[in-house]
């Protein structure tokens, strides 16, 4: 345990920006090539820090969407009145460079070795760090058996879309919470206990939950979770607010 | 050893704090007006007449009170500015809380670092300089009304010094320690003092 705490420390590296994205109208995918990167785990962070031409800079954190062993990447939202992310989602083109540092955190973070069964529940932008431990299981042949409960507001806010509905042996069931396309089938409306006791493992598998969202989200979500029997040490969370930050 | 950043071509920058805030606020952060929810697992919902706080010492509970107890002790108005790691800044927050002052004067301490534990398996490490002489409560109200449990509620841990992983939520006691170890986010990189006026966010910063 302590070895992780005393770990080299975390420097600043300017990256070569390889890609950019587009995953739906207000997201992207950053693909990213930083010159000293000591390989993440799936469900980590990075931070990224921007300057102006006037020395300014401002800092943020974001997950890394992309699994351990694979180009590093990083999916971001447009956030209106950000200052940041509109930045990212806009103005950055393949070739500039930016400047980051990690990767960050070790508790929110799967291997195949912790098992599962695996339930992934994801609001929003909060199924980035949840795809990257999808990919991380995919690539090495776990077969830990996962599910992905994703609440977007409409089908095309759902990022990564074409990729999860590939399967790959994880069950994805979608939430739709604004609007729904004519004949769909699927859930709608925010995520409640019903559709949690019907999506989630039973709790006598001992699953294994990674809930990332929005604050109401997550309460809701984890809340709903223990209240089915699962045990909190097993409900792993990671939120995002008004904090301007993923 | 320190890099030139790139300047971010076309990278403007929107939020600039006010003067009177400038200087309230450490480097890096940026002041939100919410209160922003960060928790690694499931709110801990512990009824009241199940709830202690005790100050231990190699595994001895040295002084605990239930919540009627704590309630009589003398408790102080607190006005701080308080910084997450995560970058945001609230500035002015209210809270009422006993000091830690009150807790360790009245349990008796000789000891060099503190590890505060919680409801839900949290801790987190501190010198004990940083908990006593007016740095540090356990508060149970805030903006005038109870601690919400998504903030902490009933109590937590208010070190507004340190980035504010180290005001430890659902905060149930004090550990005694004569060496230092790293508690929850201390073992996952992040820095084991945290003061936000130095950048003090993962280890080595």
């Amino acid at each position: 345990m302590e070895t992780t705490a005393v770990r080299g420390r975390l420097t600043w590296q300017v990256a070569t920006v390889t890609s950019v994205t587009p995953e739906t109208g207000s997201v992207v995918t950053i693909t990213l090539d930083p010159p000293d990167w000591l390989g993440h785990r799936a469900g980590q962070h990075l931070d990224v820090r921007l300057t102006a031409d006037d020395g300014y800079t401002a800092e943020r954190s974001y997950s890394i969407a992309s699994a351990p062993g694979e180009p590093v990447a990083i999916t971001v939202e447009r956030l209106e009145g950000g200052e940041v992310s509109p930045y990212l989602t806009e103005d950055l083109r393949a070739g500039d460079e930016l400047e980051l540092r990690g990767p960050i955190g070790g508790y929110f973070v799967w291997e195949p070795a912790d098992g599962g069964p695996l339930i992934l529940l994801a609001g929003g932008s909060g199924v980035v760090p949840l795809r990257a431990i999808l990919r991380h299981r995919r690539r090495s042949g776990s077969e830990v058996p996962a599910r992905l409960l994703y609440s977007a507001r409409t089908l095309p806010d759902v990022i990564y879309r074409g990729e999860l509905d590939q399967g790959h042996d994880a069950q994805v069931i979608y939430t739709l919470t604004r609007s729904h396309p004519l004949g769909w089938t699927g859930h709608t409306g925010r995520i409640s206990q019903a559709l949690l006791a019907e999506a989630a493992w039973a709790a006598e598998a001992n699953p294994l939950a990674f809930i990332c969202g929005p604050t109401s989200f997550v309460e809701t979500a984890a809340a709903g979770l223990v209240g089915l029997g699962y045990r909190p040490e097993r409900v792993k969370t990671e939120r995002f607010g008004a904090t301007g930050g993923r | 050893m320190t890099i030139m950043s790139p300047v971010s071509r076309g990278f403007q920058h929107l939020r600039r704090a006010s003067a009177a805030d400038a200087d309230r606020l450490p480097p890096g952060q940026h002041v939100t007006e919410g209160f922003p929810v960060l928790s690694a697992g499931p709110t801990p919902h512990t009824p009241l007449e199940n709830w202690t706080f005790s100050v231990t010492q190699d595994g001895q509970v040295k002084k605990s009170w239930t919540w009627a107890e704590f309630q009589t002790l003398p408790a102080e108005t607190v006005t701080a500015d308080i910084h997450c790691v995560t970058r945001w800044s609230k500035l002015g927050t209210q809270w009422r809380g006993v000091a830690v002052d009150t807790l360790l004067g009245a349990a008796g301490y000789d000891a060099p670092y503190v590890l505060a534990f919680c409801d839900g398996g949290y801790t987190t490490n501190l010198p004990i300089g940083d908990v006593t002489g007016g740095n540090a409560w356990v508060a149970f109200d805030y903006g005038g009304g109870p601690l919400p449990p998504e903030h902490g509620g009933p109590a937590r841990l208010l070190v507004p010094h340190l980035y504010f992983w180290r005001s430890a939520k659902w905060v149930r006691g004090l550990e005694l320690r004569d060496h230092d170890a790293p508690g929850f986010w201390e073992t996952y990189g992040y820095h084991m003092y945290g003061d936000p006026w130095k950048q003090q966010r993962y280890a080595g910063d």
